[in-house]
């Protein structure tokens, strides 16, 4: 434990003036920290004309809001951004801070950790604190997630984690809430001409190839008809994964060969597989039985693809998957700022 | 004695096996079922080198050993003996004999393409009426000023059609009989010289298999590999040579068999557990990795003889003839435990018993294999 | 053009398996491989070298076995490769790791430094950036393309929804993707070539480091435990009475497991 060291920061991501849901969850997270701690949480906004979105951090749970608005920050650079963080963070000496595990915390974070020469914890899923020492116990998955490992930093300060999105709880939404709002000035006028962004571009996403994809819903022989394939088609939009497809489904026509899992199709391993009115053939599990997580829906409550699957639904997936797109859209749209 | 693989070769063996999963095996159904070629992973092998492992850098290859060269026939025929023997024919059979008997300008002017890949090889010794019975050459050589003229034809010639050199034997003096035979580099674009017949065969179905005649083939006196009557022994020192090539190829069938057979055993179940449970299956397993790991043994020491220049014709044809029966007993009882499923098209194992049969028969049956270590034993 | 390309050699995560009765971790058998990322910056740094001539020197620390990755990247067309192996370096976090990577650069000549996103062992993406910092270096992290001109690389840098064009001037530091490129194979000479060339050793008496920055005692995170998840449970099976009921099963599955 350090005496110099009390509170806990979080460094709040905003891009183009839209603040990141992840900052939320990690206020959520910090205010329960700070309780445990009996201290405060400080928010870090860095950016251009975002004054805007201070009240809201304090209704997530932030005590105090350190704001550096300046048009050097208006888009998230690494030098800057690095220097503005590192010199809130050795004023204010935290003892604990979070970023979200973005493209932006994960540039970010570890080079403040290194400025400031302390650890960092990397995509944290859980942040508890020890009883008997008060350290930060930081949870993360680690060996291409087949392990968790809980990691300590004992003696040095501030405990840096950069933490999972969608992990995290948000606080409840308290409108009453006030802060503290400290502006803290950083001189950004000597910054390096030799990074220069040319351009910023927004992409749609590509449709993805089976093989690549995280998840998969595919479809078997009790689909019935070529136009249920609607239904899968939804449900991978609401849950960003690519439709497959059974042999079966192959052969009659319905979907081209590309997407076919299985001994004459392609052998996939995605984190999720629902398998949806697929018996579950030997061939076809031949190419789809290393799936991390493997969900079956099936009118027969004998099929073999329930041999193989962590959770199997006896059901109608024409009824059952619908529901389950409507209930996915409505945690999306709760999930939504 | 080291039996241990140097730390090239096991890297070697990551190249080719990590080739043949993401390059070979994704086709090797489709070759099968539509008779094709493989021109595009012949591409792909010709950028890493896989058509010159075994010839000096100077001449266009890669620096590498025949156990080099053996271990990648072994390991592209895991997925597909088509591609194997494309390799196989190539060097084993048209750029070998080249670097063993051909003088420099012979070198310079055809093996460096062929140990580039920028030109495919063949051989053509085998004619309508001499198969087992080689020195029973038809086709004719006669000289006239600075050119021979070439009369006749071949039949069943590996990589006929898409090979851009060849090397034929034929009979330049019908007196000498055996002595009377010489061999020759015959251009693929040469007046005269047509592809004939393309084979439909059971196996190996992507290999390109066809008949090559010559109709008045002028062919430059320079093109004559070693002296007049020479052409049997060259043929015969060929096939040796060939012998290591088809023995891995066998090798590498019997192996893909067996590994698709232990996948499969492990998924099927059947009386309420994997048949991999059952001593049957486990004792047939074990049969067929010993005959495999036997024949690995074989091949590879038939290779390190080669290279270390030793008299090896004995071993390569004892490599042959156990590794291609090994190749046959194998990919039948890979058939066998995979049941019913095994003898349908969707799982590859019948695939590799087709292939597996013609590893036994070409390049020198498993009959002229035994005829060829006799003689030796009885010398 | 000078370029180092910082690889690590990890056990490929991807085959590593959970002993079905004890729940942990099989590790013999699982092949060692170059990590992802790091093979694609290789060989985004051997295209530069195929275009503009740039030497490329890989480096990695580890231990010895480690040697075997920095051939397979000689053998994909890396000119020379340097070993930081010593006990003092063992059981390293990301800063230590760093430390001893920087030390090693500033004995050698770059305009461009090279490192992977992150490993598939580690996970954490924080190597590069420390190298970065502690070398007073740009860096740009996410790159999925790469251009150069002159002494500007122009860099695609990669955001969850979408992407910046950076243009940044070397020396410079980048982390790559596997989006980025598919690495070649080696190829058959270049094997041979490889174990022909000397692999140089490294170790602390080669480096000028802070002591007090390497290896497990320089290290500032420690592991306190690490746990699998378990034994993989048999399947449940239900048998549903509403779609709605089906539907709740699943999507609390799917929260159990990160999914939503």
């Amino acid at each position: 434990m350090s005496n110099e060291h009390r509170h806990v920061l979080v460094f709040v991501e905003q891009r183009e003036g839209i603040l990141q849901r992840v900052s939320l969850e990690l206020l959520g997270k910090a205010r329960k920290l700070a309780d445990y701690r009996n201290q405060e949480v400080i928010a870090v906004l860095l950016g251009d004309q975002v004054q805007s979105m201070v009240s809201e951090l304090y209704h997530y749970g932030a005590d105090q809001v350190i704001l550096t608005d300046d048009p050097a920050l208006k888009v998230y650079m690494t030098e800057p951004y690095t220097k503005v963080v590192s010199e809130v963070i050795q004023h204010y000496k935290p003892e604990i801070c979070m970023f979200g595990a973005t493209a932006i915390g994960r540039d970010l974070a570890p080079r403040v950790a290194a400025r400031i020469q302390t650890g960092l914890t990397a995509d944290c899923t859980s942040l508890e604190i020890d009883e008997d020492n008060q350290n930060l116990l930081m949870t993360r998955p680690a060996f291409g997630g087949n392990i968790m490992a809980t990691i300590i930093c004992p003696d040095h300060y501030p405990q840096m984690s950069t933490v999972r999105p969608g992990v995290m709880q948000l606080m409840e939404k308290d409108n009453s809430r006030e802060g503290q709002l400290i502006e803290f000035k950083s001189d950004l006028s000597d910054m390096s001409e030799d990074f220069k962004i040319l351009e910023i571009v927004k992409t749609i996403k590509e449709k993805k190839n089976i093989e690549d994809a995280n998840i998969l819903i595919s479809a078997g022989r009790g689909i019935g008809s070529q136009e249920n394939l609607k239904i899968l088609e939804e449900l991978a939009d609401s849950l960003g994964g690519v439709v497959s497809a059974s042999r079966a489904i192959v052969d009659q026509g319905w979907i081209d060969r590309n997407f076919q899992v299985g001994q004459t199709g392609k052998t996939v391993r995605p984190d999720l597989y629902i398998a949806c009115g697929i018996s579950g053939a030997i061939q076809h599990l031949a190419g789809m039985e290393e799936s991390e997580l493997i969900i079956a829906i099936n009118k027969d409550p004998k099929a073999p693809i329930f041999d193989v699957a962590d959770i199997g639904i006896v059901g109608d997936l024409k009824k059952v998957l619908p529901e389950l797109t409507k209930q996915l859209n409505l945690e999306i749209t709760t999930k939504a700022i | 004695m080291n039996f241990n693989i140097s730390n090239e070769h096991k890297m070697l063996r990551e190249l080719y096996e990590a080739f043949t999963i993401n390059e070979v095996e994704p086709l090797a159904k489709e070759v099968d079922e539509d008779e094709r070629f493989p021109i595009e992973t012949v591409e792909k092998m010709k950028s890493l080198g896989f058509f010159g492992i075994p010839f000096p850098k100077e001449y266009g290859g890669q620096g590498g050993d025949n156990l080099a060269y053996a271990m990648a026939v072994e390991e592209l025929s895991k997925a597909c003996g088509t591609t194997g023997v494309i390799i196989s024919a190539h060097t084993s059979l048209c750029a070998a004999p080249i670097y063993e008997f051909g003088n420099e300008a012979q070198k310079q002017k055809y093996l460096i393409p062929l140990a580039k890949g920028d030109k495919i090889g063949a051989f053509g010794l085998t004619e309508p009426n001499a198969g087992t019975d080689a020195a029973g050459q038809q086709t004719k050589a006669v000289l006239n000023g600075d050119h021979y003229i070439l009369n006749g034809s071949k039949i069943f010639i590996t990589n006929a059609g898409y090979a851009d050199v060849y090397i034929i034997m034929a009979m330049t003096d019908i007196e000498k009989g055996l002595k009377g035979i010489s061999a020759f580099i015959v251009d693929g674009d040469a007046e005269g010289f047509t592809i004939g017949k393309k084979e439909e065969k059971m196996g190996i179905r992507g290999s390109a298999t066809s008949e090559l005649i010559f109709e008045n083939v002028k062919v430059p006196a320079e093109n004559l590999i070693g002296k007049e009557g020479q052409g049997f022994k060259i043929a015969m020192k060929t096939l040796d040579g060939g012998r290591i090539g088809i023995a891995s190829q066998a090798l590498g069938l019997a192996q893909g068999a067996l590994d698709e057979t232990i996948k499969y055993v492990k998924e099927r179940k059947q009386f309420g557990r994997a048949i991999s449970k059952f001593q049957n299956t486990q004792f047939q397993l074990a049969d067929m990795s010993t005959k495999i790991e036997a024949s690995r043994l074989l091949v590879y020491s038939a290779a390190k003889a080669k290279d270390d220049k030793l008299n090896y014709s004995t071993h390569a044809a004892m490599a042959k003839l156990f590794a291609s029966e090994t190749a046959m007993e194998v990919t039948t009882k890979a058939v066998q435990l995979h049941g019913g499923y095994g003898y349908t098209r969707e799982y590859p194992v019948e695939r590799m018993m087709r292939d597996a049969k013609i590893t036994e028969i070409y390049e020198g049956t498993s009959e002229v294999q035994k005829m060829v270590i006799a003689g030796k034993l009885l010398k | 053009m000078k370029i180092i390309v910082c690889i690590k050699q990890v056990p490929d995560t991807t085959e590593v398996r959970l002993d079905p009765k004890t729940g942990t971790l099989i590790r013999e058998g699982v092949p060692s491989i170059i990590n992802p990322d790091d093979k694609c910056g290789l060989e985004a740094a051997i295209t530069l070298k195929e275009q503009f001539d740039a030497h490329v020197t890989v480096i990695t620390m580890g231990p010895l076995q480690a040697e075997k990755a920095l051939r397979e990247a000689l053998a994909m067309g890396a000119d020379d490769a340097i070993l930081l192996t010593d006990r003092a370096f063992a059981g390293a976090d990301t800063w230590a790791t760093s430390s001893t990577l920087a030390s090693a650069i500033r004995n050698l000549e770059y305009d461009l430094i090279i490192t992977g996103r992150q490993a598939i062992d580690g996970d954490t993406a924080q190597v590069g950036p420390q190298i970065a910092e502690h070398l007073n270096l740009q860096q740009v992290s996410y790159v999925e393309a790469l251009e150069k001109e002159e002494d500007t690389l122009i860099l695609k840098r990669m955001f969850e929804d979408g992407f910046h064009r950076i243009q940044v001037k070397m020396p410079c530091l980048i982390t790559t993707l596997s989006e980025m490129n598919t690495p070649r194979y080696m190829s058959v000479a270049g094997i041979y070539e490889a174990f022909q060339k000397e692999i140089k050793h490294w170790t602390l008496e080669d480096l000028d480091v802070n002591r007090a920055f390497i290896g497990l005692k320089g290290s500032p995170t420690k592991v306190k435990k690490s746990f699998t998840k378990g034994v993989k449970t048999a399947g449940k099976l239900f048998e549903i009475t509403t779609p709605n009921e089906g539907a709740t099963i699943i999507i609390d599955k799917l929260k159990e497991k990160f999914i939503i």
